[in-house]
């Protein structure tokens, strides 16, 4: 057997659902444990450590499905897209499309756990992505209608159904309060609490993950602010981003200038908006 | 042999893996500390936090980094992006030595994340030689191999883990970053003598040791890294450095973390067994 057909066998033992029993034969026994007990030693901690990766930046989505299904659902995720990434950080990138074609995993309200999980990945995003020189606003002194303007590449606009972003940090607030479980009676608190914290009914928002000061904030907008910044970002000219964020909007024709500069303003000030 | 090729020439003393639950301490009360070894990964990111705080660490200390997934040891070739970030970091950090495992951990680009013990053969040991040497002269910095500790050994295995080790640096001539907790937990799964491995290593060869704390279970020991160094971890420490003299050395303790002020103290007891310096009262 080459070292290449050595590993591929290896490696799908190890990534095998941590059901299966696989064959191993070809690892030597000792005094103390049999060939399938010592390769087992690597198979749990393969399922463990990228477990515990995912349940890392995905929080908020095991408090909406619950642990059990946390665990199926990473399983499952994982058996079909194991890592391609020298990093554990990727390990979710794939996770909302996955999700949208398997929503079985999802729990009762599948919608819910994906808004949680495009949260969440925005949250990874927000936090170590790149960003660009912000524009300053001497840059936005005199704005002309075709004008293009980018939004810096850690920001994430979500147009979501559940108020996952209060979720979400209400189960940071959970776990920073509760801390490592050490024992049975705190491990159920700590769930209980969890559970708690996941359980909102729905509610039509629109957040902006970003970051400021090198922490990562929710920020909340306004429809027309989030369609706004998103025709920005995808190319569109200053004047072509005004008549798509305001097509359809129930604001007073008179109230969109103000609007207009308090968040150009507050965008400026947070350092969003860079060349495209 | 306090600084040789493979460390750049460097005298670092003792240090410690640089972690998260310390960052408060060290920003506040900018410790004393030989140097921090930072695990390359974590910062191979194109922004925000971990870059700005590595920024500041380096502004006051001298780092290292070790790697843990590199994966010299796997069939597929080198990532090129890993490598090219790699490189990156090295320019920021202007780390005089790096680190990694002799080890493998992907296949078809698929990552276990783990670090899985090689078969010990000479198809094995040719390609990760070559794969180090090509590692090196892309990044242009000394690169040392770390043992790692192992639950498993297989029958393709054509040789000791020692040989291995030697058979890859040999060709590859590379350092080694000698793991003597790794050694010692190996030695308990496998029934091996670990004084055997120690003297088997080429000591001009020695680029920085490893010592760390594990957990024993009933049937194998695990290198968890969530406990102080033993004292047999220690005698191989000691043993160690009377054959490579003086070296980088660093602690590793990784889960369950205690305060910095603890780790660090841990770390420096391998002072007792680095000989002082001349004219320096210890």
């Amino acid at each position: 057997m080459s070292l290449a057909e050595f590993q591929r066998r290896m490696a799908a033992d190890l990534m095998a659902p941590m059901s299966v029993i696989p064959d191993a034969g070809y690892v030597k026994p000792n005094d103390r444990l049999s060939s399938a007990e010592r390769l087992d030693i690597y198979h749990r901690q393969y399922w463990y450590r990228v477990i515990d990766s995912m349940y890392e930046d995905f929080p908020g989505l095991c408090a909406v499905i619950g642990q059990r299904a946390f665990d199926r659902l990473i399983e499952a995720y994982l058996a079909e897209h194991p890592s391609q990434s020298f990093t554990m950080r990727d390990l979710g990138s794939r996770l909302e499309a996955w999700l949208r074609g398997n929503p079985h995993y999802a729990g009762r309200r599948p919608e819910f756990a994906l808004d949680m999980v495009r949260l969440e990945w925005a949250h990874v995003v927000a936090f170590d992505g790149p960003s660009k020189d912000a524009l300053g606003p001497e840059d936005l002194l005199e704005p002309n209608p075709e004008m293009r303007l980018g939004l810096q590449p850690y920001i994430s606009l979500l147009d979501c159904h559940y108020p996952v972003d209060e979720i979400r940090i209400k189960v940071n607030a959970t776990l920073d309060e509760h801390g490592d479980a050490s024992n049975a009676s705190t491990g159920r608190e700590h769930r209980t609490a969890l559970r708690n914290a996941g359980r909102r009914k729905p509610k039509d928002v629109h957040i902006a993950v970003h970051r400021w000061d090198l922490t990562v904030y929710y920020r909340r907008l306004a429809r027309e602010e989030l369609c706004l910044l998103a025709a920005l970002r995808d190319g569109a000219t200053l004047a072509e981003a005004i008549d798509r964020a305001f097509e359809s909007s129930p604001m007073p024709i008179g109230e969109i200038p103000q609007s207009l500069a308090a968040w150009f303003n507050a965008w400026s000030a947070l350092g969003w908006l860079c060349r495209p | 042999m306090p600084a040789n090729r493979f460390n750049g020439f460097t005298d670092y003393g003792v240090g410690i893996g640089l972690r998260i639950p310390h960052y408060a301490h060290i920003f506040e009360r900018t410790p004393v500390v030989d140097w921090f070894e930072i695990i390359s990964e974590n910062f191979m990111v194109e922004g925000g936090r971990p870059l700005a705080t590595l920024d500041r660490i380096l502004e006051r200390y001298r780092v290292v980094q070790h790697g843990v997934s590199m994966y010299f040891g796997s069939a597929e070739p080198l990532n090129r992006e890993h490598l090219r970030r790699l490189k990156a970091l090295v320019r920021r950090t202007k780390s005089p030595w790096i680190t990694d495992h002799l080890c493998w951990g992907s296949v078809d680009g698929r990552y276990s994340h783990d670090l899985l013990p090689m078969p010990y053969t000479f198809e094995a040991a040719a390609l990760t030689a070559r794969k180090i040497r090509e590692a090196r002269d892309f990044l242009e910095v000394p690169i040392a191999v770390e043992n790692v500790s192992s639950y498993a050994e297989f029958h393709v295995s054509e040789m000791t883990e020692w040989q291995f080790l030697n058979e890859v640096v040999e060709r590859a001539d590379c350092g080694v970053l000698l793991d003597v907790n790794n050694i010692y937990v190996s030695s308990r799964n496998h029934s091996f003598d670990p004084d055997v491995y120690v003297n088997s290593v080429p000591a001009e060869r020695i680029a920085q040791i490893h010592i760390a704390g594990h957990s024993k279970f009933e049937k194998y020991i695990l290198d968890t890294h969530d406990h102080p160094v033993i004292d047999p971890v220690w005698s191989l420490y000691q043993a160690a450095i009377r054959r490579a003299g003086p070296t980088a050395t660093l602690l590793e303790w990784d889960d369950r973390i205690p305060s910095f002020d603890e780790v660090h103290a841990e770390a420096r007891k391998a002072e007792r067994y680095l000989p002082a310096p001349v004219g320096a009262a210890r």
